[in-house]
């Protein structure tokens, strides 16, 4: 897959045809429930993990693909395993290790919620392209300008990006062999290649979009379809019942 | 490895602080869109488009460290030498905004905290640290190549001290003394910032080089010719 595509999975699943904005705002409503569940209700955070695990199946995402997918948050799961033996307080005994009970607590709580805040974005990747997710923003009254830029830069991500690793192959067919600090110089130099070109290639897409009449604004109107009050509901409905949750265990503990 | 600490996902900051900061960063992201507006005008939205593609570009540039260790580069300080601070900081929050919603990487609950210290803090420390540098160093390609190199590790450490100001705020206390904690994740990031110093350094006396023009930090005035022009002479 490209990496600039983002992480869309084509399909025609109720959620690939649910409007990206009533996506959108439900995938912060959950988020923000997910947070602000308490850490003690360790199964409440099962029966979150058991909605998601319901809508990936909706949306005929595999459970490989969310797994390799959730690997972006490793980096904090090497923290979350970390904290049991870096944090002072009460220790407990599991087996033959002895830890800190505080540090359980907040290690178990970042690896549960920054578990599934990602499996939520994913949900949210996997089921809108990203002409969608543009399009939802819009909607929902995101600035136009930064769409805009947004647009424009996922459009020419692809050719600089190509262009990057059409430097590399060059480079290697030429007997570079890039290895440890000795390669820095030379990716540096393609670095501000790549960026003169960028630029360059931006004033001509400038200059013809001008001669074409471009102001600053895009001409076309096309604004992206509104949602109606059936898809809120049915899209909220998930986000209501995390929500729910937490604040009932919040209130029981 | 550069983004370790700053990818914040979900719930590592408190519900206050990240509303705090995701205001801040909606004025501070506001204020770079009028700035950059009154530079660019009707130029800002396909210079700012592929100048935010070359960031991505150059964060898919995955070198390797050591052995299972690479990194990328946060890009807040080529931004801010390139294109200036206020252009340069609304590409990378367009980047960091992307990452997020497309990617899954960082939490939408945290995009404000990290668009403050990736976007904000980075390009507007690294801009400073570059001016003032540009006014002592001798405007050759050594004395900009170290402005840069100077600005870019700057630019690094004060992103992650932003991220232990957030946590100061609005973390947990995990009984660990701050002052530890603060100590590691700013000595870890120097050395992150030598990495990111060194690519960033090379990138942009290449393009002052060539395109002494497209170097914002420069303001259109191209390097003096170094004294290896005798060479030409001869």
């Amino acid at each position: 897959m490209n990496a600039v595509d983002g992480l869309h999975r084509p399909g025609d699943s109720p959620l690939h045809r649910l409007r990206p904005q009533v996506k959108i705002v439900g995938l912060v409503a959950f988020t923000c429930a997910i947070a602000a569940t308490p850490r003690e209700a360790v199964w409440a955070f099962g029966v979150h993990a058991l909605l998601l695990a319901a809508l990936f199946a909706v949306a005929r995402v595999p459970a490989g693909w969310v797994l390799t997918r959730s690997l972006v948050e490793s980096p904090f799961l090497v923290l979350a395993l970390a904290f049991p033996f870096m944090v002072e307080g009460p220790a407990v005994h599991l087996g033959v290790l002895t830890v800190s009970e505080p540090g359980l607590w907040a290690g178990w709580n970042l690896l549960a919620k920054a578990t599934l805040g990602v499996w939520a974005a994913l949900l949210l990747a996997a089921t809108t392209p990203v002409a969608g997710v543009l399009a939802g923003l819009s909607r929902l009254r995101f600035p136009e300008i930064l769409l805009q830029i947004t647009a424009f830069a996922i459009r020419y991500a692809h050719l600089t990006v190509a262009e990057v690793t059409q430097m590399r192959l060059a480079r290697l067919a030429r007997g570079d062999d890039p290895r440890f600090l000795w390669q820095a110089g030379a990716l540096a130099r393609s670095l501000g290649t790549v960026f003169i070109r960028s630029f360059e290639r931006g004033e001509r897409v400038w200059q013809a979009m001008a001669a074409r009449g471009y102001t600053g604004r895009l001409p076309l109107e096309i604004g992206p379809a509104p949602a109606s009050a059936r898809q809120w509901t049915a899209a909220m409905a998930v986000p209501a019942a995390a929500a729910a949750l937490a604040a009932w265990t919040a209130a029981a503990l | 490895m550069d983004d370790l600490a700053l990818h914040i996902p979900t719930d590592v900051i408190d519900g206050p602080t990240s509303l705090g900061f995701a205001l801040l960063a909606v004025l501070g992201v506001g204020w770079c869109t009028v700035a950059a507006r009154r530079g660019l005008d009707e130029r800002l939205v396909p210079l700012a488009g592929l100048a935010t593609a070359f960031i991505f570009a150059a964060q898919m540039l995955n070198f390797p460290i050591a052995a299972g260790v690479s990194g990328h580069l946060l890009g807040g300080a080529l931004a801010a030498a390139l294109l200036g601070p206020w252009l340069g900081a609304l590409c990378v929050t367009v980047v960091i905004a992307i990452q997020a919603l497309l990617f899954a990487d960082g939490a939408v609950t945290a995009l404000g905290l990290n668009v403050v210290n990736m976007a904000l803090i980075a390009t507007f420390t690294a801009s400073g640290v570059l001016a003032l540098a540009l006014k002592v160093l001798p405007r050759t390609r050594w004395g900009l190549g170290a402005a840069v190199f100077a600005a870019a590790i700057v630019s690094v450490v004060a992103a992650s001290a932003g991220f232990v100001l957030q946590f100061w705020l609005g973390g947990e206390a995990v009984g660990q003394s701050l002052g530890a904690m603060t100590a590691a994740i700013l000595g870890t990031h120097v050395l992150v910032g030598i990495g990111e110093a060194v690519i960033t350094a090379g990138a942009v006396t290449a393009v002052a080089v060539a395109r002494p023009d497209l170097v914002h930090a420069l303001r259109g005035t191209p390097l003096a010719r170094p004294a290896t022009t005798l060479k030409d002479a001869a």
